[in-house]
């Protein structure tokens, strides 16, 4: 001992963990929550970090919004009929995936796959109207080199589109890992995490919908 | 087949950079043949690179930061030396290397020293203090190390494979555009960091979680102590603020690799958004990083004057309010934009009321001090530096706060006097503090105090004289970055401030010297019971260093300074309380995955940079395939028996009965 250290007139240890267990009425005290809740806690988290990372693309969208440089705006070139389409079949997606949730809680293999397999259906229609929407641009010749305002709405769109088709990679796997390893719990909070995914990409959706497509066309 | 990967990417013809970088890779060589050929590498890979153990992480992390400290401070002296000699000269590194190396030094510092070491010590001391096994997700918490550690293998990688930024550490367009920056440098710079924002974003949602939802029962927020509240207040800044990067750099990427015009000159884009967004993560990065050493400063002020914190309530206040107003003073980094005197007014209020709660601590941690029985072991001098070299910058940034006062001296040396100033004392010194104050925990010894002390006279005076003749080139009207310059009045400042450069070099050979000196001397620094310094929270209720488990019994915890009642009731009744019933401990089993994961990061990362798309491809595969066979694995924890439990807290028990004794033997 170096004598640079704290002298230690008074020490150590006093017995942290006496063998009294009973909890005391003090507020607060309560043994360690469950894993689902701290799992779906910390996704909630995570989605809460990503919608930041949404704001920041709706940010630059609304800056760049009349930056056309020459080409066209929002109200030449949205189709309100398609995009209607999509936020129908993504809101659809989210109902799906609500009662494939629900199946896998009562552990119904019927109705989980079914409805995981619906919600699959769901947004592949919604990512082939989306590229749709995409090719035709990019054939008109506005594709998002075009101008500031076409590269930040590819952008924010296709930030969308590119969480939905991880989103349905993810919807696969859980399948997958269902069908091999039935409703364990820690796939249940997986699916939790999945539907919560599924959930705000619909959140988002909305959003983009009203700001992009609507304000779009209405100004 | 390698994109736009050829010979010519290695600097043959610049003998500075490939002659460091033969040196690092041979150095990394022979350990890595160490390593291996010793027969180290099994216990490594079982011990470390797999584990999921917050400690372990933490130390990593750490030992990741004080790495690259050697090599940012290394850039830092080719620039002392260089602006030091570029007097009516071109010195000795041209404009071009030079520019890599300011741009490489700030990225390195900020990124993968400041934020490593940061969250290692977070990661290493949070779920002790909360009393608590580990984190809320160890795997993730392994990921989150291992991406980061991605970023940091990019930027040096770039020394030797092709170049690094020229742009400075943020880089600004239409500079860091394709147009003006066509070489891989900008690449570098950005998949480095979208790669290790991923890992910091982890670590962030993990430390969140752990904080708010895993407490030893009884352990409310306002018993929690102020470092976990520090950390909860840069974690969410953390999560709030990296998005934004991430967001802003991918724009930038899409920009330069897909020709989109989100900063361009052309086509409408907008130069101006990329300062507003980048600084809209920039500055909460600021407390980001100084946050948790505040927090530091918290932990060692009261244990070294043998006080409890003094006006606890409102350090938890003050933490929370500048984690708020951090988010409202992004643009006071470019009131030159030419927003007009409303805006910048704004900006510049709400930039000088940040100083209000930060003044607040300081006046607590003083408090703390006044009446106190004060020890000044190094931890402690490191603090008082803090405080009295952190006052100084703040009151810089108060005046660089008022919108008039910061154009004159905007870009200049002024301002990068300034924050070196508080992030040097604020943030630095707070993490030296916290590495000698935990390193006991970590490893069962102390540091040497006689090395450690000398470091620190060194650092102080090398670092005094390093940054004040900045602030006087400043209002001599010298910019930043400057490669070479004429002006006579300049030079004297700038030759005091490469031997201020030396006298830290000196500082962190001692440093250095300090960690061999105390691996030799650890039997004689040796940390018996687990509480070396007299601690007041639950990290000192345990051996040094913890088992794997932290906790036999999850702590019942009863008020503030957790550990500090528990103490003083067995000294008054000259025993410990009884022996507790040890029961079996579920672990989360080591895990690959995170390790594996950077790998295949580092891949993406490399063939993105240099246009390699199929192993881009085979990169992102690889990644979700380790995920994938992750998920698949059926068990994911291992149990402790409980006699093994018992024979690991029994023994620390007897080494504080003894303690104890001899207390009671002395009194």
């Amino acid at each position: 001992m170096s004598s640079t250290t704290v002298p230690h007139g008074d020490p150590y240890h006093l017995g942290l963990f006496a063998g009294d267990h009973s909890p005391t009425a003090e507020h607060g005290v309560h043994d360690l929550l469950s894993k689902r809740i701290v799992t779906g806690y910390g996704f909630w988290i995570f989605l809460l970090s990503d919608i930041v990372m949404f704001s920041a693309f709706f940010a630059s969208f609304a800056v760049l919004r009349d930056a056309t440089a020459g080409g066209p705006s929002g109200d030449q070139i949205f189709d309100i009929t398609d995009t209607a389409l999509e936020t129908a079949l993504l809101l659809l997606s989210s109902f799906t995936c609500g009662v494939a949730f629900i199946g896998a809680q009562l552990k119904r293999d019927t109705w989980y796959f079914g409805a995981m397999a619906l919600t699959f259906l769901l947004g592949v229609g919604f990512l082939l109207l989306e590229s749709r929407e995409f090719a035709g641009l990019v054939s008109q010749g506005y594709g998002p080199t075009r101008s500031a305002f076409l590269s930040s709405f590819f952008t924010l769109v296709g930030c969308h589109g590119i969480h939905v088709t991880l989103g349905l990679l993810w919807l696969l796997t859980m399948m997958a890992q269902v069908w091999a390893k039935g409703y364990r719990p820690d796939i249940m909070r997986r699916l939790l995490c999945f539907s919560l995914f599924w959930h705000t990409l619909d959140i988002i959706w909305v959003a983009l919908f009203t700001v992009v497509y609507l304000i779009g066309v209405a100004t | 087949m390698l994109g736009k990967l050829t010979w010519s990417a290695i600097p043959f013809d610049q003998p500075i950079p490939l002659a460091a970088g033969a040196a690092v890779g041979v150095i990394l060589l022979l350990i890595l043949a160490w390593i291996v050929i010793a027969g180290h590498l099994p216990y490594l890979w079982r011990e470390w690179i797999t584990s999921v153990d917050h400690k372990r992480i933490g130390v990593m992390y750490t030992l990741l930061a004080m790495v690259m400290l050697l090599r940012g401070f290394s850039d830092a002296i080719m620039m002392r030396s260089q602006q030091a000699l570029a007097f009516h000269s071109n010195g000795y590194l041209p404009p071009d290397h030079y520019d890599q190396i300011f741009s490489a030094h700030g990225t390195l510092m900020i990124f993968f020293v400041a934020m490593p070491f940061v969250i290692g010590l977070a990661n290493f001391v949070v779920p002790l203090q909360l009393g608590v096994r580990d984190v809320a997700f160890p795997t993730l918490n392994s990921v989150g190390f291992w991406l980061t550690a991605t970023g940091a293998l990019l930027v040096n990688i770039s020394l030797v494979v092709g170049e690094f930024a020229r742009t400075g550490w943020l880089p600004y367009p239409p500079l860091s555009e394709l147009t003006y920056s066509p070489g891989v440098g900008v690449d570098y710079y950005l998949w480095a960091l979208e790669i290790s924002g991923v890992g910091t974003l982890v670590a962030g949602i993990n430390l969140v979680t752990t904080i708010l939802k895993m407490h030893a029962p009884g352990m409310t927020y306002l018993r929690m102590p102020v470092f976990c509240w520090t950390v909860l207040a840069s974690n969410l800044l953390i999560v709030a603020a990296f998005p934004i990067l991430t967001a802003t750099l991918a724009e930038l990427l899409l920009d330069r690799y897909l020709g989109f015009h989100f900063f361009t000159n052309t086509a409408g884009g907008n130069v101006m958004m990329f300062m507003n967004l980048i600084w809209a993560w920039g500055h909460p990065e600021v407390y980001i990083l100084v946050l948790p050493a505040f927090g530091i400063y918290s932990e060692v002020v009261p244990t070294f004057s043998g006080k409890p914190l003094f006006g606890y309530r409102s350090m938890v206040m003050a933490t929370m309010a500048i984690c708020l107003i951090s988010f409202m003073v992004w643009l006071h980094h470019f009131f030159t934009m030419g927003a007009g005197p409303t805006v910048n007014a704004i900006f510049g209020i709400s930039s000088m009321i940040i100083a209000v709660p930060t003044g607040v601590k300081i006046f607590n941690w003083l408090f703390t001090m006044y009446g106190g029985r004060l020890h000044f072991t190094t931890p402690m001098m490191w603090s008082i530096a803090f405080i009295i070299t952190f006052a100084v910058g703040g009151m810089t940034g108060v005046l660089l706060a008022v919108p008039p006062a910061d154009f004159l001296v905007h870009n200049s040396l002024f301002l990068v006097a300034h924050f070196h100033n508080v992030i040097i004392s604020g943030v630095l010194f707070g993490v030296f503090a916290g590495y000698i104050y935990w390193f006991p925990k970590a490893f069962g010894f102390r540091l040497h105090e006689g090395w450690g002390k000398a470091a620190f006279w060194l650092w102080q005076v090398g670092y005094v004289l390093a940054w004040a003749p900045g602030y006087v080139l400043g209002l001599e009207g010298m910019t930043r970055r400057m490669q070479h310059y004429d002006v006579a009045e300049w030079h004297p400042w700038l030759l005091l401030m490469a031997g201020g450069t030396a006298i830290i070099l000196a500082g962190i050979v001692c440093q250095i010297i300090q960690l061999f000196v105390s691996i030799r001397q650890r039997e004689q620094l040796r940390d018996v019971t687990g509480d070396v310094w007299n601690g007041r929270s639950l990290e000192w209720a345990t051996p040094s260093p913890p088992p794997v488990f932290n906790f036999p019994i999850l702590p019942r915890v009863q008020g503030e300074d957790a550990y500090w009642s528990v103490k003083q009731r067995a000294i008054q009744e000259m025993q410990l309380s009884a022996e507790p019933e040890y029961t079996e401990i579920e672990m989360p089993r080591n895990s690959p995955t995170g390790f594996i994961c950077a790998f295949f990061a580092t891949i993406i990362g490399f063939a993105m940079i240099w246009h390699i798309w199929w192993l881009a491809g085979v990169g992102i595969l690889g990644a979700y395939i380790a995920f994938v066979v992750f998920a698949w694995r059926d068990v994911p924890e291992y149990i402790i028996p409980a006699s093994e439990v018992a024979a690991i807290w029994g023994a620390n028990r007897q080494a504080r009965k003894q303690a104890l004794e001899r207390m009671a033997v002395q009194s």
